[in-house]
């Protein structure tokens, strides 16, 4: 059983977001970076659950530069085999999807998984092009994997209801909360992340099919109303009158 | 110039479906509905009402085979300029392969029709920001975030053609389906009430679901509240849960931290009820209460049913 776990980095969730002056491209300046909490909470935890339980073989990829290995070294600590780095900035969600599919298509994987979205792009697009580049059958946000011999069960949440379905490997899975729990590395594990494997691809002929042009802030709220708690009718007559929302 | 759409629909047409059609027509030239699922040809060609050209069913298509879906679409689509989808699970199973099958580019999570440039708004960093992205292939394939647009009536009911073309294997089989009669998907609710640590415990939760009865609204919860496992996991909203943009969003006991605010400052109004008048909801509200959720609640709740009633 072999699993392929894309991760990718986002920004710290307390981070500010704010961009260069040109607003051409996100400002780096002071943020630190995690692993995607979906691709580490739920794609990886669930991976090295079925290690566990049936064994396993788990390999990080993620399409990077140099300073993304922290983030790899963290998913490895955490408990993956191995990590593959295919050393190229990340120009969009195509250029990433076929640079992991090429490297993916002869290694016989079983289970490609990924996080639902990124908290940074929110594209949700990874997921879906690596199956279409491979062939394989796509189970976009599950939220439960269960595998026996080789055939996945999964669950879906679909619009407040849920949605189980069954597939045979190989196949392409991005995961949703509810797959597993966060877990913490512990210090034998960052020690032997070390020494783990981490191997370097430099990508051939990537195609990019979409670019961001610029990037802006919500414009700020203009100030909160307060409403005295004993006037209540007043805050009704304001969102039906002023906000015009009710 | 020709834009097609992709819809589900089993029951009804949910406010989505009408939303990217509506987006598709505004977005100039014929729009071709391709559907799938059981919903009547009668209730199908009202989508003509928002513009839609034509409607073709495929009765004998699953919405959750995806690969046969794909092809199906990319077949129907080469003249397109632009495929437009909702950015839900259909969306987010299919967008991606067809950008792959089509070599086109993909704009996903967008919210609101393209700039003069050509590119097209977009939620990023779990909507702390916006992002106009671009794509480099002649069509165009964008899903849609919901809420984004509204839809507007403009014409009258179109043909609907039905397939009952045999497809191949779906590698993809269904066990069950559940699904609550009448909720609202909370990506679509219009107005969201949402609850957080501040009600101290499931029990609570009453008052919240009055208030929502009131107003028509879904509930939501924050991300604690999800974990200790005091409402579902579906409900939690936030940059790690659900994000949405309803018109009216109304926050009770909840702090405002970042990835909170993060999933819901796309909401039109935010109305922010809470004890701790230094709570930072505060800051990124239009109307705040200070004041207990369990005095100010009902109170509201009769306030509403009062103003309904008049
Ligand atoms: C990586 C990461 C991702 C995260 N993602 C999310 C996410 O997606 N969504 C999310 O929600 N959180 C997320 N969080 C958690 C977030 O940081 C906060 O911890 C969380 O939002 C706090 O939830 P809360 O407001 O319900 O609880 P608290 O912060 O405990 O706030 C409770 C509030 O209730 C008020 N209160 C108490 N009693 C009453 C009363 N009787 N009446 C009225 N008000 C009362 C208090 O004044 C307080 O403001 C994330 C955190 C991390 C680190």
């Amino acid at each position: 059983m072999k699993i392929l776990v894309c991760i990718s980095k986002a920004p710290d969730t307390t981070s500010k977001i704010s961009f260069t002056s040109d607003r051409t491209a996100f400002d780096e300046t002071g943020v630190q970076y995690i692993v995607n909490p979906y691709d580490e909470w739920y794609a990886l935890v669930r991976a090295l659950e079925i290690k566990e339980t049936q064994g396993a073989e788990i390999t990080i990829i993620t399409v990077g530069n140099a300073s993304d290995e922290a983030i790899m070294r963290k998913a490895l600590a955490i408990g993956a085999d191995e990590a593959v780095r295919i050393d190229a900035e990340p120009k969009d969600a195509y250029f990433v999807a076929t640079a992991i599919a090429d490297y993916a298509k002869n290694q016989g994987f079983d289970l490609i998984l990924t996080g639902k979205e990124t908290i940074n792009f929110n594209g949700s697009q990874i997921g879906g092009m690596i199956a279409e580049l491979l062939d394989q059958p796509y189970i976009s946000v599950a939220s439960k994997l269960e595998l026996s011999s080789n055939t996945l069960t999964l669950e879906r949440e679909i619009a407040g209801g849920v949605e189980v379905v069954e597939v045979d490997m190989p196949a392409v899975v991005s995961c949703a909360k509810g797959m597993a729990e966060q877990r913490i590395p512990n210090m034998r594990g960052i020690m032997a992340a070390r020494t783990k494997p981490l191997q370097i691809i430099s990508p051939k002929g990537l195609d990019m099919l979409t670019s961001y042009v610029t990037f802006a802030s919500p414009p700020p709220k203009s100030g909160v109303k307060l409403v005295d708690v004993d006037n209540l009718d007043e805050l009704v007559s304001l969102l039906h009158n002023e906000a015009k929302v009710i | 110039m020709k834009n097609v759409v992709y819809l589900h629909a089993e029951n009804a047409l949910n406010k989505a479906a009408l939303e990217i059609v509506s987006y598709a027509q505004r977005l100039g030239g014929n729009v071709t509905v391709l559907a799938t699922g059981s919903l009547s040809n009668d209730i199908l060609s009202t989508l003509g009402n928002y513009g839609a050209s034509e409607v073709i069913v495929h009765r004998t298509l699953s919405n959750n085979d995806d690969q046969n879906l794909t092809s199906w679409i990319a077949s129907m689509s080469s003249e397109a300029a632009n495929i437009v989808f909702s950015h839900d699970f259909t969306g987010k199973a299919i967008a991606p392969r067809l950008s792959v099958r089509l070599k086109s580019g993909l704009v996903s999570g967008a919210v609101a029709l393209p700039e003069s440039d050509g590119s097209v708004k977009v939620n990023v960093f779990s909507g702390k920001a916006f992002g106009f992205v671009k794509c480099h292939s002649s069509q165009r394939i964008i899903s849609l975030l919901p809420n984004s647009v509204a839809p507007e009536p403009i014409g009258a009911a179109c043909p609907v053609i039905e397939l009952n073309d045999a497809v191949g294997p779906n590698k993809v089989r269904v066990l069950s389906v559940k699904k609550p009669e009448g909720a609202i998907p909370l990506p679509e609710a219009d107005r969201v009430v949402s609850g957080g640590r501040g009600l101290k415990g499931p029990e609570h939760w009453g008052i919240l679901e009055d208030l929502a009865k009131t107003l028509g609204a879904a509930t939501a919860c924050s991300r604690p509240v999800a974990d200790i496992g005091w409402r579902p996991h579906h409900e939690h909203v936030g940059q790690t849960g659900v994000a949405i943009r309803p018109n009216l969003y109304i926050a009770v006991g909840i702090s405002g931290a970042i990835q909170h605010l993060a999933g819901v400052n796309g909401s039109k109004v935010i109305v922010v009820i809470n004890t701790d008048a230094e709570a930072p909801f505060f800051k990124a509200a239009d109307y705040g209460i200070v004041g207990d959720a369990f005095e100010v609640v009902p109170k509201f709740t009769a306030a509403l049913k009062k103003f309904a009633g008049q």
